[in-house]
């Protein structure tokens, strides 16, 4: 599927009054996506989604929908249905009152719009609801009677706000999953706002990372967790180890060609007929920036990892805790690996965290081992090795 | 314990000379003396014939709705803007709506009285009361109102203009029908207030006498006063129905939208 835009944002400026809330906000959103805006409590998400809906006029800049610019068009000639974080259900209604509120002005029969609503509380899990006080609904039903009330009406893009964030934890999960196929099978845009960085990662193809009214880094949520381009995405994002570094130069190193494994008799007697001095193998190469890691020590990270312009100078490297491992006794590995002490020890059932000190870094570095079979929950205090790959090492510009 | 005996030696302070008036209105004879003299509805059937008395009544009843109305839809306009709009100086503004709550119904009397004559030049009418009337129940229909505007999620608007619906048909759908309970409320206290106010009425009375006034006149003549009594009664009644009328379409509001119980005037 080609991706075609369908909103798209250029340098939108919002204030209120004084206060800028949002900053030069470029933005393409296209049809058919599950786009997430993420970002801490007060950095504009919802005002970026009321910008979108038509609640907000933009300051300056430009908000098209369609190839059609939204400036001066108010909130109910906007293609756009939104699910408010309330849910903002009519309390004077039923549940059926609710979901067809939106089709009063359509040219349908009563009969046609009954069977809709019917066909809206279907999809939304809540067939034969309609007849109900929506004031006596719980949370997740409510929630599902908004989904249901926007969705009714077709929209190119549903765009909720933290709907989610009411519920409990397991009934968060369950709607995270059914919002996604609900998605997938109408085939709408759909535009979350949330501050959970989980549920982005789960739900959505794309995420825009916001701070402070502006977009921190765009992009997967592959790129997102692997890839931060700045010490705030990475730190809100998942749990990162921050370790200060220092950024040496490009360069081409050669790498020792591993020793072909020797073969065996039966093997060398089945090769053709060759002279004992075969052609040699070709040099491998390394090509990258050189990074030197105190404690660690040095790695060559490939250059389109590093920030651009960022050499000879001081920078932070990020590892994710379950891209370090401890070698447990009777294990091997042909990895870097560093001395460390175990400072901490969390266990969480399936995975246990350690925390480790390593000589040369001042703070502890955490890293996540699975609790697989035979592998023992290691105590405070004991020393052993951690295991590292220079490949999970993500480069970041210092603050 | 104690404090129950003294609710009680309360509510017999407080309505005492109610229940007195009941007990005369019906009692056959003109002293209002114990003993009672015998069951009797001489008083009310003498209340259905005097004329002067039913244009009084009439006089109160056009004044009373009308100040009603007025000081609802003043009520309306105040507490959404209270609960909705935001500008500057909102919270300054809405306490000075309030002011005449506390103002002195005799001060807002005597300056009304100065500038319709003095400084207007007008002659007093039915609608000099009724302006005065609204000036002391709009504060009142607007702490009622408040509360109604205040339990609703402003997201509830927003969610009418999003399904399409104009702003005007948003607040009509809408807020409207939460608010209405609020609105009768509203409508009836300040209906009650407006009926039985004596002072500005009294000041700003024009040819007609409002049934307060006309019941003060009466007061002069002795062999009235159980007339007075009986006219009482049938009063304290009307009040005490509207009064109820009023708090059920409060609760009912609050039943309807499922939102929780937070006072009330009954
Ligand atoms: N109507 C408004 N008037 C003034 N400031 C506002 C208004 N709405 C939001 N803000 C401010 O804009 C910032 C961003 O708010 P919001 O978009 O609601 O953040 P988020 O949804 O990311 O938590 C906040 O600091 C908030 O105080
Ligand atoms: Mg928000």
């Amino acid at each position: 599927m080609t991706a075609k835009p369908l909103i798209t944002l250029k340098g939108v400026n919002k204030y209120y009054g004084d206060y800028h809330a949002l900053r030069d906000i470029d933005l393409t959103i296209n049809e058919g996506e599950f786009f997430s805006l993420l970002g801490p409590s007060g950095c504009g998400k919802t005002t970026l989604l009321r910008t979108i809906a038509g609640f907000e006029e933009v300051s300056s800049g430009v908000l098209m929908i369609s190839d059609t610019d939204m400036s001066g068009v108010p909130a109910n000639q906007r293609p756009t249905n939104m699910v408010f974080q309330s849910y903002a259900i009519f309390p004077h209604l039923s549940v059926a009152e609710n979901v067809g509120f939106g089709l009063r002005k359509s040219a349908m029969s009563k009969a046609e719009k009954a069977t809709a609503v019917e066909d809206a509380l279907q999809m939304v899990g809540l067939a034969g609801y309609g007849a109900r006080a929506a004031h006596a609904l719980s949370g997740g039903q409510r929630q599902r009677v908004a989904l249901a009330r926007a969705l009714i009406l077709k929209p190119k893009v549903l765009l909720l706000d933290e709907p989610l964030s009411a519920l409990d934890r397991k009934m968060r999960e369950q709607m995270q999953v059914e919002l996604i196929k609900l998605q997938r099978d109408v085939g709408i845009t759909f535009i979350l706002v949330t501050h959970d960085q989980e549920e982005a990662l789960v739900m959505s193809d794309r995420i825009a990372v916001m701070f402070e009214g502006e977009i921190g880094q765009l992009g997967d949520p592959e790129d997102l967790y692997r890839r931060p381009n700045s010490k705030r995405v990475a730190d809100f994002i998942g749990l990162m180890n921050f370790l200060p570094a220092r950024v040496a130069d490009d360069v081409s190193e050669e790498v020792a060609a591993k020793p072909a494994k020797p073969l065996g008799l039966i093997d060398r007697l089945k090769q053709p007929f060759a002279p004992v001095s075969g052609p040699k193998a070709l040099p491998e190469y390394k090509l990258g920036v050189e990074v030197q890691v105190p404690g660690l020590g040095r790695a060559i990270v490939p250059t389109s990892q590093v920030p651009k312009g960022l050499r000879q100078a001081e920078c932070i490297v990020g590892i994710r805790p379950e891209t370090l491992s401890l070698l447990f006794a009777g294990e091997k590995t042909d990895k870097q690996t560093v001395d460390a002490t175990i400072d901490e020890v969390v266990y969480y059932g399936d995975m246990t965290y350690y925390d480790v000190r390593i000589e040369g870094i001042a703070e502890p570095i955490r890293l996540a081992m699975k609790n697989l079979i035979g592998r023992p929950v290691l105590e405070v205090g004991v020393t052993t090795k951690v295991i590292w790959d220079e490949r999970s090492l993500v480069v970041l510009a210092p603050e | 314990m104690k404090l129950r005996v003294y609710a009680i030696a309360y509510l017999i302070f407080l309505y005492a000379p109610i229940v007195l008036l009941p007990l005369f209105a019906f009692n056959d004879g003109t002293v209002i003396a114990f003993p009672l003299q015998g069951f009797s509805t001489q008083w009310f059937s003498e209340l259905a014939t005097t004329t002067a008395l039913h244009t009084a009544v009439k006089n109160s009843l056009i004044i009373a709705s009308l100040t009603a109305i007025f000081s609802t839809i003043l009520g309306v306009c105040a507490a959404r803007a209270g609960a909705m709009a935001h500008f500057p100086g909102k919270r300054g503004i809405l306490g000075f709506v309030m002011l005449p709550l506390v103002l002195p119904e005799i001060i807002v009397a005597v300056s009304l009285l100065i500038v319709l004559r003095q400084i207007l030049g007008l002659d007093l009418s039915n609608w000099s009361i009724i302006a005065a009337h609204v000036l002391i129940c709009t504060p009142f229909s607007i702490a009622i109102l408040n509360g109604a505007f205040q339990n609703i999620d402003p997201s509830l608007e927003e969610a009418a203009l999003d399904l399409g619906e104009s702003r005007w048909s948003a607040f009509r759908l809408v807020i409207l029908p939460l608010v209405t309970p609020g609105i009768i409320s509203s409508l009836l206290i300040s209906f009650t207030i407006s009926l039985d106010e004596f002072i500005i009425a009294f000041f700003l009375t024009g040819s007609n006498p409002t049934m307060p006034v006309y019941i003060w006149g009466l007061l002069r003549f002795p062999a009235s006063i159980p007339v007075v009594m009986a006219l009482g009664t049938i009063l304290v009644a009307l009040s005490i129905l509207l009064l109820t009328l009023a708090e059920i379409a409060r609760r009912r509001g609050l039943a309807r939208t499922g939102t929780k119980d937070t006072g009330g005037f009954l």
